[in-house]
């Protein structure tokens, strides 16, 4: 533990294995968690800390979640709402690794179609997909193009 | 394996070589390319004469066999299944799948389960890639497409025609000029798809304004169903009327162009006008189809 965190002790405490996201824009916490599939009925251990003073961004969100690693692909999500997000894993207290957060090319499963008429919004069996463009989402089923709001249409 | 899905996948090239092929079957040059070992299952969720009459026609004329479930069929058939295993089952029946559906992505889907290849022909306001190569076919058949000046008249926010039509068309340096009623304008995400395409794309309020500068004029259908009374749709409706009058003064080889059915976009007075080029139109979805057929089960 650093020592600035340990100033700020009350507001998370510290795990022993697991994963922190650091660095979420402020405010994002919530949708990050719902991106990750993590929800308020899932098992996972969390602390959330919103609106954390950072000397890089203003203010930050901070996600802690215990004995669970993230993996690179189900971690890059997030970049959609916190492009500036980091990921560090934690083994016995320390950060064993670092990343940062890529936008995926495609996402799947991962936010619904807005089209009522889009194959997707129906009981195939078939995900979501969408691939990640400069303006926007791009449905690959429907064409729809979702421009803004992501963190509405996240499933 | 080769699908044809939307006009989105296939590049200028690939819309050359389908246009070339056609006219090499509209043209009898390919007696020897058959199909008469192979059987195509026409699946129609949803009613359509021309399109599933044509896919038959060309089947027919390659020598080819085909079956297939009507719409009335065909909502027995899903009852409780999914398209996805009728797809899979049908699949292990036949050569090829042609596939009319009414949710948009439903030939998207079909491609990824099926075994043989699928041809979409029309998913609910989505794309109908057939359609769009019959209409290129017919323009090419008279003039170049390069270059020229294509006008689209009528419902082009629901008009899927008209939207694939135009994705085409934007891959042949062609200027596009929309004339729509309010409400009925293309919507911003296409019309940016297109500039984003390098398409020169001109807006107008009424045809008159623009009929003269046209070397096709492409007319879809405007529904009842898109406005709130008869009275509104009407007023609309007859002020985006083609009639013989509003030729004056265009250019001798103007094309106009109808996916049909029409209700009443076109006066039948422009049927015996040199103009009129929609029933030649609908006649050749046949080459295309034979080409597309073709191409996916040679
Ligand atoms: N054992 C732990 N339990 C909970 N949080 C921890 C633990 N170890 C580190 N963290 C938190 O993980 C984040 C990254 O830790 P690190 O020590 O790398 O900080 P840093 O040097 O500020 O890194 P950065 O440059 O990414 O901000 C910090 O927010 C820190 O508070
Ligand atoms: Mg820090
Ligand atoms: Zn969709």
């Amino acid at each position: 533990m650093s020592r600035k965190d340990r100033s700020r002790g009350l507001l998370v405490s510290p795990i022993k294995n697991g994963t922190v996201i650091d660095h979420i824009t402020a405010g994002e916490a919530l949708n990050v968690l719902r991106i990750l599939g993590i929800t308020g009925s899932t098992q996972e251990c969390l602390s959330i800390a919103t609106n954390v003073e950072s000397k890089r961004m203003g203010k930050k969100d901070i996600v802690k979640i215990e004995n669970r690693e993230l993996r690179t692909e189900e971690v890059d999500r997030i970049a959609l709402l916190a492009p500036q997000a980091k990921i560090n894993i934690i083994r016995d207290y320390r950060v064993v690794e670092k990343k940062g957060v890529e936008i995926p090319k495609i996402l799947k499963g991962v936010v619904r179609c807005p089209n009522p008429g889009c194959i997707t919004n129906t009981n195939e069996p078939v995900e979501s997909t969408f691939e990640v463009l400069p303006k926007g989402l791009h449905c690959l089923y429907c064409d729809w193009l979702i421009k803004d709001d992501i963190a509405n249409h996240i499933i | 394996m080769y699908h044809i899905i939307s006009i989105r996948d296939f590049g200028r090239r690939d819309l050359d070589y389908l246009l070339d092929r056609a006219r090499e079957f509209d043209a009898g040059e390919c007696r020897s390319a058959t199909l008469d070992d192979k059987l195509v299952a026409l699946l129609f969720f949803e009613p359509s004469t021309r399109t599933r009459m044509s896919f038959a026609t060309a089947m027919a004329r390659l020598g080819g066999r085909s079956i297939g479930v009507d719409s009335v069929e065909a909502s027995s058939i899903v009852k409780g299944e999914t398209l996805a295993d009728t797809i899979r089952v049908v699949s292990g029946y036949v050569d090829a799948i042609v596939l009319r559906h009414p949710k948009e992505g439903a030939a998207r889907l079909a491609s990824e389960f099926a075994s043989v290849p699928v041809i979409n022909a029309g998913d609910g306001a989505g794309q109908h890639p057939s359609q769009t190569l019959l209409d290129l076919y017919t323009i090419r058949q008279s003039m170049p497409i390069d270059g020229i000046d294509v006008g689209l008249l009528g419902d082009l926010r629901y008009g899927r025609t008209a939207h694939s039509l135009a994705l085409a068309l934007s891959l042949y340096g062609v200027t596009l000029h929309t004339i729509a009623p309010g409400g009925l304008e293309m919507p911003a995400n296409i019309a940016l798809e297109l500039r984003e395409r390098g398409m020169e794309v001109v807006e107008h309020s009424d045809v008159q304004e623009a009929i003269r500068e046209l070397d096709v004029l492409y007319v879809t259908r405007i529904q009842r169903e898109r406005f709130p009374d008869s009275a509104s749709y009407y007023n609309v409706a007859s002020s985006y009327r083609i009639a013989p009058d509003l030729l004056a003064g265009v250019k001798d080889h103007l094309m106009i162009l109808h996916p049909l059915p029409r209700a009443g976009e076109i006066d039948p007075a422009v049927d015996r006008t040199p103009y009129a080029r929609y029933f030649e139109q609908a006649r050749n979805g046949v080459p295309i189809r034979m080409a597309l057929l073709h191409e996916v089960m040679k």
